[in-house]
């Protein structure tokens, strides 16, 4: 019996458009991490393979190294360079 | 009482200084960064900033944090805007006060170098010849890998004995 998570996955600015949206969800093998989840993203092809490799990213608001484990109804988001100030 | 806000409405700063201030502080500090009609040789008419807003509302609010243990002083207002933004309009204002000015110095540049390392917030320019463009930015620093507050700046979650 394999289990799965559900990740909302939220894309901002240079990534959101171009992907061309803001939000997916995504499934996923129990045990996933966040750099399988880069991996899931990148591998549906066209735009997708433009994200990085390693892009920085945010669970449930927090920025988080790679290789953190991901729960069901997690809430990620690929963080493209910031520019405020 | 610390004061943190991303905000779409224009940022007043005379009502920014009205949130800090106390008898026991001789120094009051504001910070403007506002938006520049060049960038790169290339000529600006404005720029509109996007954020991750829950995001960006918890880590303007940390980073204020570490900046009030690290100076001593609870008296800091964080604003940033977000939206389209003109020419000369105010993108974000940072006010703090302390006895004494070091600290207010201290706590201010510690904010906004932060802010540009890791709010997610996300700059587009408008140029004079109307293309736009996503400024380039930086990779966010993971925070554990943000660096300690400011050298040399006193460590204080109590007041600080008023010194000289």
């Amino acid at each position: 019996m394999y289990g799965h998570v559900e990740i909302r996955t939220l894309f901002f600015a240079s990534y959101k458009e171009l992907l061309g949206t803001g939000e997916l969800q995504v499934d996923l093998p129990e045990g996933a991490t966040v750099s399988d989840l880069v991996s899931a993203l990148r591998s549906r092809g066209g735009a997708f393979t433009a994200l990085p490799t390693e892009p920085a990213v945010a669970v449930n608001l927090t920025y988080t190294d790679p290789t953190s484990l991901l729960s069901d109804g997690d809430e990620v988001a690929l963080i493209p360079p910031v520019a405020g100030g | 009482m610390t004061f943190t806000a991303i905000v779409r409405e224009p940022i007043d700063p005379a009502h920014v200084l009205t949130l800090i201030g106390a008898d026991q502080d001789g120094a009051s500090l504001l910070f403007l960064g506002v938006v520049r009609d060049h960038n790169d040789g290339r000529s600006v008419g404005g720029v509109r900033y996007d954020t991750y807003e829950e995001m960006a509302a918890e880590v303007l609010s940390e980073i204020v944090g570490e900046a009030a243990r690290s100076a001593g002083t609870d008296r800091i207002a964080a604003v940033h805007r977000i939206g389209e933004l003109e020419v000369g309009e105010v993108s974000v204002a940072i006010a703090v006060s302390s006895p004494h000015r070091a600290e207010a110095y201290d706590a201010s540049r510690y904010i906004i170098e932060e802010i540009k390392k890791r709010l997610p917030v996300w700059k587009k320019e408008r140029y004079s010849d109307g293309a736009e463009e996503w400024v380039e930015g930086r990779p966010p620093t993971a925070p554990n890998t943000v660096p300690a507050p400011p050298a040399g700046a006193p460590q204080a979650d109590a007041p600080q004995a008023d010194g000289p």
